[in-house]
């Protein structure tokens, strides 16, 4: 059984004004993530991602459909019972949204206060997640005497304090630079892999979701366009929409620009082949084109790795007989997607 | 000069008829605005505890009597007073007027604080587990202290002004004696003596004001 299962979510605010039309934040969305999970949701700014993951700790109330958190119904749940609910599920912020009068540890004492637990066993605790995120030195510090990095460390201590299974990141890094972005998602990487925490990261960076996600959606206007393990996502994505995405951060795919200069440098004709999972493939390639006695050159490309999994896109510049360059593409198709430029 | 020297023992007496309305007015209608604002706060659409009846009820009788002059409202709400304090003369019916004007704008301005918090906190702490009256008591107002003191300390100073006019009442205080021994009898020392001192209460109070501030907000 999935931790969190969404069915038919939807989330819409009603009109702001009379010509106003309600806003579909949300719109018919189903998921299911899995214990253990770093899932991804990735999709330009106003998608509804920041809606979504609000409704998964019930912050705000979906408008239909069914969320289960753990096997448990919670969208017919009452305000007071949902604050028990929410003491499983640890959210990040953006903004990190520390408590600037309290101190690093009162931050992240609160939780545990709110959780009713003994003064000695919230000071173990926090001494605990200090260490763990690496400032003990800062207990007695305010959150405005810390750095950006230093303050989403205090956000993930306070967000796991009463040991949530689940961990919700609202772009928690898009407030940092990368060299601190790389350091966040590696905590937020032992966070996964040591605690066994399930971590849901929202974010319109796909550097991120390439860094720690396993499972990625795309949003877009409020749907789930397209979902699935970040490989297959990453490789092969679908939508357009995905497919922006992705050419932000997978190398090989050369640019409408690229393209032009590369039709203008070369002569014959220019295909992209894309093939997934080792160099067999790739070795294929070059084999089919060579057996059918072509002339052809590497024009642009690259490869990924994507938790040890490689994808690739190589473009060719092919020269020869028209069709005999036919049919060699017929035979390369069988084991890489090929597609033709010019 | 030598009138002055004369009236040292009813200056004294009024400059303490003075700090004891506004300590007072400042208990209870520092207490009372501190609800009233909380109430403003909580009660707004997209707030704490939502509810629009009260809201609106809370509103509309902030700006009723908000507007009204002070010189007015003391004899506006005597019939109030009477009924409350017993009587609708002295230093007591003064303070009694005093406190509820000043709550009706302390009110607007702990409002006014309050709503500085950033809503991201409180979403934050939402996102704990906490409940409404918890987030209000243990994030909204530790939040909001910086600026809270600073408009009560802007209040004390616009409580001691107000106080002057509580002569009207038989309240006595500074501003009384300064119009009853200064002004009627033209001794413009008198009256100056009366200004300077309620200056000096003023420099004080901001003083205070400005330094509690300062070290709630460690800046
Ligand atoms: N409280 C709200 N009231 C009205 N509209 C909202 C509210 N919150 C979000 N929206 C709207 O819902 C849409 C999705 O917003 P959001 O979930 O914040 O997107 P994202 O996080 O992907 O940028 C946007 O059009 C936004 O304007
Ligand atoms: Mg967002």
């Amino acid at each position: 059984m999935a931790l969190v299962t969404l069915e038919h979510v939807s989330k819409s605010y009603p009109a702001a004004g009379r010509a106003a039309e309600a806003v579909v934040a949300v719109d018919d969305v189903s998921l299911e993530i899995e214990a253990g999970d770093v899932y991804g949701i990735i999709g330009y700014s106003g998608a509804g991602k920041s809606t979504l993951v609000r409704l998964v700790n019930a912050l705000e109330p979906a408008t239909s459909g069914s969320i289960r958190i753990d096997g448990q119904e919670i969208t017919s749940l009452r305000e007071r019972e949902l604050r028990g609910i929410r003491l499983g599920i640890g959210m990040i912020f953006q903004q990190f949204e520390l408590f600037e009068a309290k101190t690093v540890r009162a931050n992240v004492a609160y939780p545990l206060k709110v959780a009713g637990w003994s003064k000695a066993d919230i000071r173990a605790r926090v001494d605990e997640l200090l260490a763990f995120v690496g400032l003990s030195d800062k207990a007695g510090a305010r959150p405005d005497q810390l750095s950006g990095g230093q303050k989403q460390r205090v956000g993930i201590a306070r967000a796991l304090a009463t040991r949530p299974r689940i961990l919700l990141a609202d772009e928690a890094t898009s407030a940092l630079d990368p060299e601190t972005t790389q350091e966040v998602l590696a905590l937020l990487k032992r966070v996964n892999e040591e605690q066994g925490v399930t971590i849901i990261v929202i974010t319109h960076e796909m550097d991120v979701i390439q860094s720690i996600a396993t499972k990625v959606a795309v949003m877009d206007r409020g749907r789930v366009i397209e979902h699935g393990d970040v490989f297959d996502v990453f490789s092969a994505p679908r939508h357009p929409s995905s497919q922006r995405f992705v050419g932000t951060v997978v190398k090989g795919v050369p640019s409408p620009a690229e393209l032009a200069v590369l039709r203008e440098r070369h002569e014959g004709r220019i295909v992209t082949c894309s093939f997934r999972d080792g160099d067999a493939s790739q070795a294929r390639v070059f084999l089919d084109l060579a057996e059918a006695g072509l002339e052809f050159e590497l024009v642009y490309g690259g490869i990924n790795d994507i938790r040890g999994r490689a994808f690739g896109h190589l473009t060719l510049a092919v020269r020869g007989d028209d069709t005999a360059i036919d049919r060699a593409l017929a035979a390369v198709a069988q084991h890489a997607d090929v597609t033709e430029v010019r | 000069m030598d009138r002055l020297l004369e009236l040292g023992p009813e200056f004294w007496a009024a400059a303490g008829e003075t700090l004891y309305m506004v300590a007072l007015t400042m208990l209870f209608g520092g207490a009372g605005g501190f609800l009233l604002g909380i109430g403003l706060y909580a009660t707004r659409r997209g707030g704490l505890l939502p509810n629009s009846v009260v809201n609106n009820v809370l509103n509309v009788v902030i700006n009723f009597f908000r507007p009204i002059p002070f010189i007015i409202f003391i004899a506006a709400v005597q019939p109030l007073t009477r009924a409350v304090i017993g009587v609708g003369i002295g230093t007591d019916a003064a303070i009694f007027a005093l406190s509820l004007a000043a709550a009706f704008a302390i009110g607007r301005i702990v409002e006014q604080n309050l709503l500085t918090v950033r809503p991201g906190v409180i979403e934050a702490a939402r996102s704990m587990g906490a409940g409404p009256l918890r987030i209000l008591g243990t994030v909204v107002v530790p939040e909001a202290l910086g600026p809270l003191i600073l408009g009560y300390t802007f209040i004390v100073i616009a409580v001691i002004d107000m106080s002057a006019m509580a002569g009207l009442i038989g309240g006595g205080g500074l501003g009384y004696f300064a119009q009853l021994y200064g002004f009627r009898q033209f001794e413009p020392v008198v009256t100056w003596a009366a200004v300077l001192l309620i200056v000096v209460f003023v420099q004080v109070v901001q003083y205070v004001g400005n330094w509690l501030a300062r070290r709630v907000l460690r800046r």
